[in-house]
């Protein structure tokens, strides 16, 4: 082969350019250019050991933000629901709890200083997180839809913030509280937190596609730029999960999502909020139990 | 002197022509194992799947395909360090292959998700 190839005519060469050229087409063909899209299923393990639990209670959560949506009775609803029917845990049906009005009653008991829906959020306003002997009963009073009791919803704190929120969260230290909560309804595995559902607006570039249709009648999509001013909301819910036979934090956490729709577009606070939990869902119970995440992946030859 | 060149020559020629036919068996005794793994995972048969594409990558471990399909399997089966290290290797030997890129990409992303651990 090498002898021929130091000799070699002009047909020859072309035969080899040929073979060359085929080679590399052959190669594209089976090599590069080979592959299958697959779907799959990727399971991810349960972060936290349910099984010393037969049942679990959604209490209620420190909610604020937007005045539209009561985002502590819809998580509550909306998490019960989505355990009753993904989740092996016996769902506890209770009266959702006021839990910011249990807090500012803690924190008023405790001397802790309590956001007051007039003042300024400011550092010092940070309680320190310590255990409180709760003075408020666990048992919750009577709420309405809206998991307020009449007399406490004038006088609670509205949180409008994270650093609002901030000096709610010693009552998910109070380990008494949790514990009694957890022998009330025979030691579930609790579920509480806080949600943070909050209008957002924003103005700037935006990338779109625009079609158009040339002289021959061929859709052409072409990708552009535009200024654009957008709203929406964020949604940030802390879910803590407490161990409700020694009233312990056992797990927590935090997710953030955001979703911006054109100012024209007049999306209620309801559906956007929902649209949101549709992400958080997912990895809410992924905690719980283990999860299936589909997706595509290629396979190559 | 020059009988040693020669004979130095001589034997790299021997190597270069015996590593020649070597390398294109393993490599399409590979690639037997790679398609026959394929046509397991699209009848869901991930088992057999994983085991021809291991046999794959043992036959020829510069096969970065071979390497692609096992992290995917591995993946499949919940085994995200092992997938790692299968995609990596791919990688490795095929640095600047998009679709093994994009599959890493996105078994990353899943893989941050399940080490998560919360916010105590």
């Amino acid at each position: 082969m090498i002898g021929r190839t130091a000799t070699a005519t002009g047909s020859t060469r072309r035969v080899v350019t040929f073979g060359a050229g085929a080679l590399a087409l052959t190669l594209v063909a089976s090599g590069c250019v080979s592959f299958y899209e697959i779907p799959i299923e990727t399971p991810i393990n349960a972060k936290l050991d349910v099984s010393p639990f037969q049942r679990v209670h959604v209490v209620g959560f420190i909610a604020g933000g937007s005045d539209d949506v009561d985002a502590n009775l819809e998580t509550v609803r909306l998490l019960r629901s989505q355990l009753r029917t993904r989740s092996g845990l016996r769902v506890i049906e209770a009266d959702v709890l006021p839990l910011a009005e249990i807090a500012q009653e803690m924190n008023k008991d405790s001397g802790a200083p309590t956001e007051t829906p007039a003042a300024p959020a400011t550092e010092s306003a940070t309680p320190e997180v310590k255990p409180v002997t709760p003075a408020v009963k666990p048992t919750p009073e009577a709420v309405d839809s809206a998991g307020h009791s009449p007399q406490a919803a004038a006088s609670v704190a509205r949180v409008r913030d994270e650093k609002s929120l901030a000096s709610f969260e010693p009552i998910f230290a109070n380990v008494e509280y949790w514990k009694k909560l957890g022998e009330e309804f025979q030691q579930p595995l609790i579920v509480t937190g806080t949600v943070l559902f909050t209008p957002q607006s924003k103005s700037g570039m935006v990338s779109q596609t625009r079609e158009t249709y040339d002289n021959l009648g061929r859709r052409v999509v072409t990708p552009t730029r535009v200024f654009m001013e957008r709203k929406g909301y964020i949604l940030r819910p802390k879910f803590i999960f407490i161990d409700g036979r020694t009233g312990t934090r056992i797990y927590a956490e935090s997710f953030r999502e955001e979703r911006l729709y054109p100012s024209q577009q007049n999306v209620p606070a309801l559906s956007s909020y929902f649209e949101l939990m549709d992400d958080v869902i997912p990895r809410f119970l992924n905690v719980l139990s283990t999860q299936k995440v589909r997706g595509t992946r290629v396979l190559l030859k | 002197m020059v009988r040693t060149r020669l004979a130095a020559a001589f034997v790299v020629m021997g190597l270069t022509l015996a590593a020649g036919p070597a390398f294109a068996d393993s490599r399409s005794d590979s690639k037997a194992q790679v398609d026959f793994g394929i046509k397991a995972a699209q009848r869901d048969l991930w088992k057999e799947a994983l085991y021809r594409w291991k046999r794959a990558v043992e036959i020829d471990p510069t096969y970065a395909a071979a390497y692609n399909n096992l992290a995917i399997a591995f993946e499949h089966n919940g085994r995200f360090d092992d997938a790692r290290v299968a995609y990596e290797k791919a990688l490795e030997l095929e640095p600047n292959n998009v679709l093994i890129k994009q599959n890493y990409d996105l078994f990353r992303e899943i893989n941050d998700r399940a080490n998560r651990n919360g916010d105590r």
